[in-house]
């Protein structure tokens, strides 16, 4: 499996600015790099997001392509305090109403108007039926619902080339390995609402407020895996995993703070007929006795920079493991180097089955001969005789 | 970690009348203890992140009080940034924080740094260490891009160059031309501590 970030544009000779850009040119570059590399699977090509539609609502989550960092580069996360150390008990009690306006007002410039929209607004009668919808009728906020249109027009677009890839590659011969993503509760707070900083610092200062927080994300981000695996017609359901790597929280910390609502997220996916790949960046090895405890053959876990040996006896029986072809070999290592770790990677994790070759850490530009190395040598070494 | 009683004993040794420089000495000797334990696996990066908080908070404290800016005494001179076109900036920061309570002069130079701006800061810091951080692949690029500018300069006989990130291992190292890498914040001040004659 390849899993790849803007990896296909750069095998086209393309910039991440160009198909973030031109939509057309992301199914072209993507399929080529299928088509070419063949691997069993694709993931899709909903990697660029729509570079339009971030102008439109003026995103300020991310630094992008020639906004914030140059064409030929790839996205950047701008952390920050997006949510305000106070702000707890108004996700908890309303998360819906908190992302959907507060936050979405403060990541999107073009939303901002949207904090004067009302909190809970009700209408019971024809007294006051009117009062809720005052603010709509202002500048400002029209102007914001007018970007909303404009954005939405851009989504269709976007998504009419996605959902023409994801049409016609199964059709060649890759199935896809995943319906979309969704998250642990611990990295959507972390990540994009209170920040690396703030989350740690909550830790200490506000334990029971973020653990509530963490439960209250809980159901809406098996909604989201839920959701988007019926949708897609297809039960994989990616969960990239950040801030709990090895060196990120103490076993301590992991255990109170980052695996309950993670095992929790898992569970709700297991028992709407999700199977949840886990996808645990960096690495992993101090973690391995704890997320034994799920299911037997319930999920799939992709590693990056863990002991592959270690990986491989904690879960065997339990989850199938994935990955571990890193991104050091592909980049500056030799065809040789990646052709020998791929030896190794089956050699330890193939016994019995359950094993799935692919690449550590979403990638960009590497040496296509190394990509191209390991695919081939793995179809023909990695097979039971 | 206490952070109220911490910031308590701050309060009423001021009240006290006591030396401000000796206060900001204890707080300088606990965040040893705390790069100690970091490195023997004791403390995480919330652990790193929650003292660095306190010590900001004593030290906004104590600095009314000085009679003048606090002559720290430096072991050595680092200079530091994320390469070009890499914008990370929380690893970078982490080892800038604890280079900066080791005793160490930070010239810290920020996130997507171009090769010229490090050799500039060099030439201008005479400092012998560079760190050069980087999360992207890319940045594997930037960092090697980064020691031939510094070897162009004629200044790679004159500076250590240590790299670090998610990412960075030692065949990274051997690709960039670096003269070592760093798995985290300590072994960053390890061997700036080494190469300084500091350790």
């Amino acid at each position: 499996m390849l899993i790849p970030s803007f990896a296909p544009a750069f095998y086209s000779g393309l910039t991440p600015h160009d198909v973030m850009y031109d939509y057309d040119k992301i199914k072209v570059a993507w399929k080529k790099f299928f088509i070419d590399f063949q691997p069993d699977t694709h993931g899709g090509c909903e990697v660029p997001s729509p570079g339009r539609f971030l102008d439109i609502l003026d995103f300020k989550l991310y630094k992008w392509p020639g906004h914030g960092v140059s064409p030929e580069t790839t996205y950047q996360c701008i952390e920050g305090e997006y949510m305000k150390a106070d702000e707890y008990d108004a996700l908890i009690q309303d998360p819906f109403y908190f992302l959907s306006f507060t936050w979405a007002s403060r990541i999107f410039g073009a939303l901002e108007p949207l904090q004067t929209i009302p909190h809970r607004a009700s209408i019971f009668e024809m007294y006051g039926v009117s009062f809720p919808f005052i603010p709509y009728g202002t500048p400002p906020v029209q102007a914001a619902y007018r970007a909303l249109l404009e954005a939405g027009n851009e989504a269709v677009k976007w998504i009419g080339v996605i959902n023409s890839f994801s049409k016609e590659m199964p059709e060649l011969g890759f199935p896809a390995h995943q319906a979309g993503p969704t998250k642990a509760p611990f990295d959507v707070i972390g990540d994009t609402l209170r920040g690396t900083r703030g989350i740690m610092l909550d830790m200490y200062r506000q334990p029971d407020k973020l653990l509530q927080a963490m439960e209250a994300m809980t159901p809406i981000m098996i909604q989201t895996g839920v959701g988007m695996a019926k949708q897609a017609g297809n039960p994989l359901i990616f969960m990239p995993l950040h801030k709990g790597a090895d060196g990120f929280l103490s076993d301590e910390q992991y255990k109170k703070f980052y695996w309950p609502t993670l095992r929790k997220v898992i569970m709700g996916l297991i028992d709407e007929g999700v199977v949840p790949l886990l996808w645990a960046e960096g690495g992993y090895n101090s973690r391995l006795e704890v997320i034994r405890d799920l299911p037997k053959g319930k999920t799939a876990w992709l590693f990056d920079l863990t002991d592959m040996a270690k990986a491989k006896k904690a879960l065997d029986g339990i989850a199938c493991v994935m990955g571990n072809m890193p991104m050091d070999l592909l980049t500056v290592g030799t065809p040789q180097d990646a052709k020998e770790h791929a030896k190794k990677l089956i050699d330890t994790c193939g016994k019995g089955g359950g094993y799935i070759m692919a690449n550590g850490a979403f990638f960009d530009e590497v040496k296509w001969e190394n990509l191209k190395t390991i695919v081939d040598f793995t179809k023909e070494y990695g097979v039971y005789k | 970690m206490k952070e109220k009683e911490a910031l308590k004993i701050v309060e009423d040794r001021l009240n006290a009348g006591k030396e401000p420089l000796k206060i900001l000495d204890d707080a300088q000797r606990a965040m040893e203890i705390v790069g100690q334990r970091f490195a023997d696996s004791q403390y995480f990066i919330p652990d790193l992140v929650y003292s660095g908080e306190i010590l900001k908070e004593i030290t906004d404290m104590v600095k009314p009080k000085l009679a003048k800016a606090a002559e720290v005494k430096r072991v050595g001179k680092v200079v530091i940034g994320t390469v070009a076109g890499d914008i990370h900036d929380i690893g970078k920061d982490i080892v800038v924080f604890m280079l900066d309570v080791n005793g160490f002069e930070v010239y810290d130079l920020g996130v997507d740094v171009p090769a010229q701006k490090f050799v500039d800061k060099i030439k201008e810091s005479g400092a012998p260490i560079v760190g050069l951080s980087g999360f992207l692949a890319l940045a594997y690029d930037s960092m090697k891009q980064t020691v031939e500018a510094i070897k162009d300069a004629g200044l790679r006989n004159k500076v250590k160059v240590m790299i670090g990130g998610g990412q960075i291992t030692e065949e990274v190292k051997k690709y960039t031309g670096a003269d070592a890498y760093g798995k985290d914040a300590m072994v960053g001040v390890s061997l700036a501590k080494k190469w300084s004659g500091a350790g």
